[in-house]
């Protein structure tokens, strides 16, 4: 039996996932519309590489990845783009960003897909693989996966999957680990071997029997030598942090990654992914979404991606007292403005939500520092004094206090008796920290340009001046010896050669006057003048706009 | 020993130069926004004090002696100058953040009645030149103390929900005055 | 009397001794704090401060004689920031100081002459072109000072509002309507 350890806090909300785990997953019919975001994931936008008007088979590349960390965009089904074109998504801000929409031609037509035999192949190569088959992380946050296969400076002991799904109302990977066990074991095998993991640990919570027995009997059946380790039922337990301290008694330190500490966290979701991209050649194309709160039949979906909400609220058959619709769960779930939005490779659940169900908040009160929110906070954070630094705009102090390690859960803003917003302040905080910070980056971008700038015409001045001075020294060397002294008087000729070399230093201000020119050194002198009025002229024209 | 303890801890907290001979507010509620500059003036005035108590011991016992006690005055504050522009020097020198975020307030720690205070306090107490130094450096720390407390009050009051009348130096005062009620309750530590 | 004035000139003499020898020995070249100013400026090099330049700003209030709410770029965060580190009071914008949006360049090509005059007024390079040829807008070195717009002899930069798009969106500060009491 492993010991399992504790984290500080969590919260124990009512699960209400009863509901949508009555019935196994469905196949959801083809939408008449698919919205393909080309930001499905963190770091860079996928580039379009398929125009309006293009015909594109099912699984076909529509979006290249864009930098190191990106993945890849696919067709979900075959059919035409009918635009390239800025459309709403699922987004706090409500901003657009660019979609492809696809109109399905009913056909399902595969593009040719092989598979790729894990074992033989080179990891950097199995890496390439599943960025271009768009394999990210499928727990939320949906982080390119392949990045996470890179071989770190530590070696991985402990590959953990998540299949706690902590967060209430969602079921997906519940109903995902009772009938694909089998394959989410063979992704872990997979996930194992390309990280070279010392052993695998299955985290389940316990308010899941059913999971947990087929992941058992999966793991039991693959003969390999996982373990399924039952969790203790807490949000929010299935945030990676967290689980890895339940499951292993580490703690991923401030600022750090998992992998610093040789663990390396998968999501059950992901592990499948994974399985079908490298077994069967199959990029991510759908995944399995979860309907339920306001409706008749509250179920989950196999959904494919950029099918638009409305569609999976017609099948879980809203109730008419519904007015408006969450994407995610109740902790940490996104508002959505409109069903038009898109479901994306983000998406895990859509709540239909009515006042009677989810009754509207009462009004916030001030803090009365209870810290009733530091006993709920699983990061061992203090909530109270970053909501504090928070409204009176001290984010210095509000980064002293850790405010990068609120994993934004949601537990202090659950316990808090006055019922203030917390997490919204922290999130106002940290992207005012994050503006900031790139404000100065630019800053300091622009002051060394300026500042080599100014070098750059220092120098141009050395040049010009060293080149008048050259020309200087020509012209002087043509020239006969200075009239009515003897050459042949050495002191002359020291005074000579003191003259000479007062007149090179002086050469760029200074005109000169001698006599007994031929008319060639004349005429070239004469070029020489008008050549350096000319420099002079540009080089006062360059001084004068930044003066003003 | 004992008795430097006891004088050391008297001038920390019964005696308190602060809040209970309410001496030298003019850094104290001047310097006092932030925890780093209170700290750094505190040091900068235990340095001084410490430097001016002994300084001006030797010369009023030495030099001054009885028949010149009326230049008593007169030679600390000269002392106390000499001390704090050689303080601020070598401030300018190893900080000058500090030297700028000080300010003014640096040369005004010769002006500072806390300063030329206990060195008059040494004199009238008649202590020799070890509870002069002890007393001076006490007096100084506690200074520091308070200063310390006091900026960390007031950092947490710059994001407290302050009535708009009092906010800034309203409420410094009187969480000022709070405390000095506070340290009433050291009275009586020290026979 | 006598032995009152040379016990004082005695103690004034040492004093000026130590410190004549602290000057010397702690003698402080150059200026850090202007590095440290400028390090809080926001580089657009804009002149609107009334300087040629952030640098220039930063030795002027390091001396003391530059007021610290001059810089419209750097925003009241700016001036919090330099209060704090001056340790002086906050001082907000005076009267008629506008506060732009920012913004960045954009060259009208069908109108550009290929004169040059731009390009030598950017204070960080942010034109490339060259004598006759095309001029552009490098727009991610653009710092939006305007002090392109007004060389161009044709008129053809003008400034476009960086808006909001997903990249630089920021959450909002929670306001929230508090129910009517029943």
């Amino acid at each position: 039996m492993r010991t399992l350890h504790q984290f500080n806090g969590g919260i124990h909300p009512p699960d209400n996932k009863a509901q949508s785990t009555q019935r196994s997953i469905a196949r959801a019919p083809l939408p008449s519309k698919l919205i393909i975001p080309f930001r499905q994931h963190a770091g860079e936008a996928a580039k379009p590489i398929v125009r309006a008007g293009d015909h594109v088979l099912k699984g076909q590349l529509i979006g290249m990845p864009v930098g190191s960390i990106s993945s890849a965009v696919h067709a979900p089904t075959s059919g035409t783009i009918a635009a390239i074109a800025v459309q709403p998504i699922a987004h706090p801000s409500g901003l657009p960003d660019l979609c492809a929409t696809l109109i399905p031609d009913g056909k399902e037509e595969w593009i040719p897909h092989a598979a790729v035999d894990h074992r033989n192949s080179d990891p950097a190569e199995l890496r390439q693989h599943l960025r271009m088959s768009g394999v990210v992380g499928l727990g939320g946050a949906v982080f390119p996966s392949d990045i996470k296969l890179r071989p770190g400076n530590q070696k991985i002991k402990t590959l953990i999957l998540n299949g706690a799904e902590c967060e209430p109302y969602i079921t997906c990977d519940d109903m995902l680990m009772r009938e694909r066990a089998a394959e989410i074991v063979q992704g872990a095998a997979m996930l194992c071997f390309m990280l070279e993991a010392g052993e695998v640990l299955i985290g389940i919570e316990d308010n899941k029997p059913q999971a947990i027995a087929a992941m058992q009997r999966a793991v039991a059946d693959s003969g390999l030598p996982f373990e399924v380790v039952a969790v203790p039922t807490i949000y929010p337990g299935g945030s990676a942090k967290q689980l890895i301290r339940v499951l292993t008694g580490l703690e991923v330190p401030s600022g750090k990654l998992p992998t610093d500490i040789g663990v390396q966290c998968f999501n059950v979701a992901t592990s499948y992914s994974v399985y079908r991209a490298l077994a069967h050649g199959e990029p991510l194309l759908s995944r399995i979404i979860t309907i339920t709160g306001n409706v008749r039949q509250a179920q989950n979906f196999e959904v494919l991606l950029g099918t638009p909400v409305q569609d999976l609220v017609a099948l879980g058959e809203a109730l008419p007292d519904t007015d408006r619709y969450i994407m995610g769960g109740p902790m940490m779930g996104l508002p959505l403005s409109s069903t038009a939005i898109p479901l994306a490779k983000a998406s895990n659940c859509i709540i239909a939500v009515s006042d009677k169900l989810f009754p509207p908040a009462p009004p916030a009160l001030p803090c009365i520092r209870c810290s009733r929110c530091a006993q709920a906070c699983p990061a061992d954070l203090q909530p109270m004094d970053l909501f504090w630094f928070a409204q009176s705009r001290e984010f210095d102090k509000a980064q002293q206090f850790s405010l990068f390690d609120c994993i934004e859960c949601g537990a202090c803003s659950y316990v808090c008796p006055s019922h203030i917003p917390l997490v919204q302040y922290y999130q106002f905080a940290k992207s005012e920290i994050r503006a900031h910070g790139h404000d100065q980056q630019a800053a300091d971008h622009a002051r060394e340009r300026h500042e080599f700038r100014e070098y750059r015409f220092e120098r141009e001045k050395q040049e010009k001046a060293e080149r008048l001075a050259a020309r200087e020294q020509a012209a002087k060397q043509a020239q006969p010896a200075v009239p009515s002294i003897n050459p042949a008087d050495t002191m002359q000729q020291k005074i000579q050669a003191a003259i000479a070399r007062a007149r090179e230093q002086a050469a760029a201000s200074k005109p000169k006057n001698t006599e007994n020119f031929t008319a060639q050194q004349q005429a070239e002198i004469a070029e020489i003048e008008a050549r350096r009025a000319h420099i002079h002229e540009l080089a006062k024209s360059a001084d004068e706009p930044s003066k003003e | 020993m004992t008795e430097y303890l006891l004088i050391l801890i008297g001038a920390v907290f019964v005696n308190n130069i602060v809040m209970v001979k309410i001496l030298g507010l003019c850094p104290f509620m001047g310097v006092s926004r932030k925890l780093e500059t209170s700290l750094g003036m505190g040091l900068a005035t235990t340095f001084v004090l410490t430097l001016a108590s002994g300084a001006s011991y030797l010369i009023n016992e030495y030099l001054l002696g009885p028949e010149l006690s009326y230049l008593t005055t007169l030679s600390f504050i000269v002392v106390i100058a000499g001390i704090v522009q050689f303080t601020e020097m070598v401030i300018q020198k190893t900080s000058p953040v500090l030297h700028q975020v000080l300010g003014i307030y640096l040369p005004l720690i010769t002006t500072n009645c806390a300063v030329l205070g206990i060195p008059l306090l040494n004199v009238q107490a008649k202590h020799n030149f070890m509870e002069s130094v002890f007393f001076g450096m006490g007096g100084a720390l506690g200074f520091t103390l308070v200063m310390v407390l006091f900026a960390g009050m007031r950092e947490r009051m710059e994001g407290a929900d302050v009535p708009g009348i009092f906010k800034g130096s309203a409420i410094a005062m009187v969480t000022a005055g709070l405390m000095s009620l506070s340290f009433m309750g050291f009275s009586g530590l020290i026979k | 009397m006598l032995s009152a004035l040379l016990v004082m000139a005695g103690i004034a003499i040492v004093l000026g001794a130590v410190l004549g020898f602290s000057a010397v020995k702690f003698r402080v070249e150059g200026s850090p704090l202007v590095d440290k100013i400028d390090a809080i400026l926001p580089q657009t090099q804009c002149g609107q401060c009334g300087y040629p330049g952030c640098r220039p700003y930063a030795t002027a209030i390091a001396a003391g004689e530059a007021d610290i709410n001059r810089c419209p770029p750097g925003g009241e965060e700016g001036i919090h920031k330099l209060a704090d580190l001056l340790g002086v009071e906050f001082k907000p914008f005076g009267g008629g100081t506008v506060l732009k949006p920012k913004s960045v360049a954009f060259i009208d090509e069908n109108l550009c002459i290929g004169c040059t005059l731009c390009f030598q007024a950017c204070p960080v390079d942010a034109i490339a072109g060259a004598a006759k040829q095309m001029h552009t807008i490098i727009t991610s070195e653009c710092t939006g000072c305007e002090l392109c717009v007004a060389p161009c002899p044709v008129d053809c930069i003008s400034m476009k509002l960086i808006g909001e798009n997903i990249a630089n969106w920021k959450w909002k500060y929670p306001v929230y309507t508090l129910a009517q009491a029943k």
